[in-house]
């Protein structure tokens, strides 16, 4: 009796130290953020500042850095609504009408697993030829070109788990393949849509490899950006925070709103190969 | 209204030849049936109606308009589908309305036409509801309000029903009778339920690997089946079904059972079956026509005295399968007679409704009930 009363407790214990362990390093940079340089460089550590003051993300407003992420945002969002249309297509022709045999769609996902330094010299040297580089065009057709293969994958499976029925219904009903696509396919599989655009999005925002080998100073993304604050000579502590809260607060809206999707989209017939 | 008509129709997918040159003639507002054992191409035959497969070979017409290349959409047809296909993100006004939206109908004549088929389903309190929250009797019922409510030309069923319960079954049957009664509309229907091709068809067309095995009405098929395969799928319980020979005597034809046991022929089967004498042939006879004998016998009965092996109730008739010569014989007795297993039997033949095969074809040569 006496150990399963102690159990309770320390299991809470047990979560509770877990939680701090990982949520101790995103407090401690959203926390930088808002000191001044003698805080943060203050022994021992102040664990938590006096009063917020918001200096450090005036002067990156000021400078024009923040603007790599509205860079990020921009090649984000459209590369993901492209790689999303794109690649829904792709996978309705892979799943509805056989497309490439049963092979095509596994060589499709093989692509994902490449390495992207492996490719990128190759890619800026083609990207110089064309003039491409540091343009807003050049990442986001390589970044859709990226996620096409994860998208087609994913979307691949919800559309298998569709019955064939209710389009056929449809196509009766007075459908052409385009609105059966449009009104049937699309509704039935807006959970997986949704995560899908999410982990697509996530991966166009956290990149950092293309980025920086294929931008100068027009399109530089606040991944790029942050690596700039590293000196040879000090680090701006400040700055770096900062720019890292910036960068990671636009993920966390997308999460804490899309979460029921992501959860039910993972969930749902992803695994499916 | 529609006719229909198709002409040698061939369907393969892959290796297997799943239609093997289908012939078929509907007639505008009939009603016809498609039944056969799963596996007999009778709903890949319906999708080519509807234009859901390619066709390899052969011709579809619908009112002598020739349909094979012409998309779903537009062949003006409506099908229900078996498992309902209701959208389960539309409430189901949405789902009768989609194909009159699909095609740009004005809204209000949209909604007048929504509430008149709802009417006419009794599912008009049901519109504001989702399939989800629907019992399968209802999503049925949507299912048809959506088929109904475009007033197509044609109107295909395939298995609408099996995913019933029997009672719910029974019902539903009665309402697409109804409802063909109503709206005169051909209607082609697929099952491989019996009693539904029976009850619903005026035409029934009984299909076995991927040909069509005999055209016409219920009761033709029933009384005066064409092949072997067609009187052992219709009638419940089976056929019966006896190897033996035909014996002439005199101007009389004989049955004659491997263990000599002999059944007379009427005399207006003779004459169909004379060229048969002294060959091997099977007899089928339907368990109604072999009663317990009691009374005086009618002028084609043929008495048999037999043991019982097995006794099935069924509420309203008793089912008794009783040992003759090599073979089973299932005989029909009153609900309340006493009977045992282990018993004698007195058993009268009607060889009137017998049915005479030819076992190396398995073609019907003679029947007892003229044409």
């Amino acid at each position: 009796m006496t150990a399963r009363r102690l159990a309770l407790p320390l299991r809470y214990a047990a979560v509770i130290a877990l939680t701090l362990f990982f949520i101790f390093p995103v407090y401690w940079l959203f926390i930088i953020s808002f000191k001044t340089p003698e805080e943060i460089f203050h022994y021992p550590p102040v664990w938590y500042p006096k009063s917020i003051q918001f200096a450090n993300y005036h002067v990156l407003f000021k400078d024009g850095d923040a603007f790599t992420v509205w860079n990020s945002l921009v090649l984000a969002s459209i590369s993901t609504f492209l790689a999303m249309v794109l690649g829904t297509m792709c996978a309705y022709s892979l799943a509805r009408f056989k497309t490439g045999g049963e092979n095509l769609a596994v060589w499709i996902i093989s692509q994902r697993l490449m390495p992207p330094i492996a490719i990128i010299f190759p890619i800026f040297l083609l990207y110089v030829w064309l003039a491409w580089v540091d343009t807003y065009h050049g990442l986001i057709i390589l970044y859709t070109a990226f996620s096409l293969p994860y998208v087609i994958w994913m979307m691949r499976g919800y559309i298998e788990e569709v019955p064939l029925e209710l389009e056929e219904s449809a196509l009766v009903d007075g459908c052409t393949r385009w609105e059966v696509l449009w009104k049937v396919v699309f509704p039935m599989v807006r959970t997986g849509l949704f995560a899908t655009a999410v982990f697509t999005f996530v991966f166009a925002w956290n990149d950092f490899i293309f980025a920086l080998v294929l931008t100068r100073t027009e399109v530089t993304t606040y991944t790029v950006q942050v690596t700039h604050y590293f000196g040879g000579q000090s680090n701006f502590w400040a700055k770096i925070a900062a720019m890292s809260v910036l960068g990671t607060v636009p993920i966390f809206v997308v999460v804490a709103t899309m979460q029921r999707f992501l959860v039910r989209g993972i969930s749902m017939g992803a695994v499916k190969g | 209204m529609a006719e229909l008509m198709i002409r040698g129709l061939h369907k393969r997918f892959g290796p297997v030849e799943v239609l093997r040159g289908v012939n078929l003639q509907v007639s505008s507002g009939e009603f016809t049936v498609l039944v056969g054992p799963s596996g007999c191409g009778k709903s890949t035959l319906l999708r080519t109606i509807a234009g859901l497969e390619d066709i390899e070979k052969g011709t579809i017409e619908i009112d002598g308009k020739l349909v094979n290349d012409v998309r779903p959409r537009d062949r003006d047809i409506a099908m229900v589908f078996q498992n309902y296909a209701l959208y389960p993100y539309m409430n189901v006004r949405d789902n009768i309305a989609f194909g009159l939206r699909a095609r740009r109908t004005p809204e209000a004549e949209t909604l007048r036409r929504v509430n008149a088929a709802a009417e006419l389903l009794g599912i008009a309190g049901l519109l504001e509801r989702f399939p989800r929250h629907l019992s399968g009797g209802q999503r049925q019922r949507v299912a048809i309000g959506r088929a109904i409510v475009r007033n197509p030309r044609l109107f295909l069923f395939d298995e609408p029903l099996s995913n019933l319960d029997a009672q719910l079954r029974d019902e539903m049957r009665s309402e697409i009778k109804r409802l063909h009664q109503e709206l005169a509309a051909t209607m082609i229907y697929v099952t491989h339920d019996q009693i539904e091709a029976m009850t619903l068809a005026d035409r029934i067309v009984l299909m076995n690997s991927g040909q069509v095995e005999q055209v016409g009405a219920p009761l033709e098929l029933y009384d005066r089946p064409a092949t072997q395969f067609v009187a052992g799928f219709l009638g419940s319980p089976k056929i019966n079904l006896l190897p033996g020979r035909l014996v002439a005597n005199g101007s009389r034809l004989h049955f004659e059972a491997g263990d000599g046991t002999s059944l007379m022929l009427p005399s207006h089967m003779a004459a169909a079956a004379h060229s048969y004498s002294d060959r091997p042939v099977t007899l089928a006879i339907r368990p109604q026509h072999v009663t317990e004998a009691l009374g005086i016998a009618g002028p084609d009965d043929v008495r048999l005295r037999s043991s019982i092996e097995l006794v099935q109730p069924t509420g309203s008739r008793t089912y008794v399968t009783a040992r003759l010569a090599d073979s089973r014989v299932v005989a029909e007795a009153d609900a309340h007679a006493v009977l045992r297993p282990g018993a004698a039997i007195d058993l009268a033949f009607d060889m009137s409704h017998a049915i005479l095969i030819d076992p190396e074809n398995g073609r019907v040569f003679a029947c007892g009930i003229a044409g």
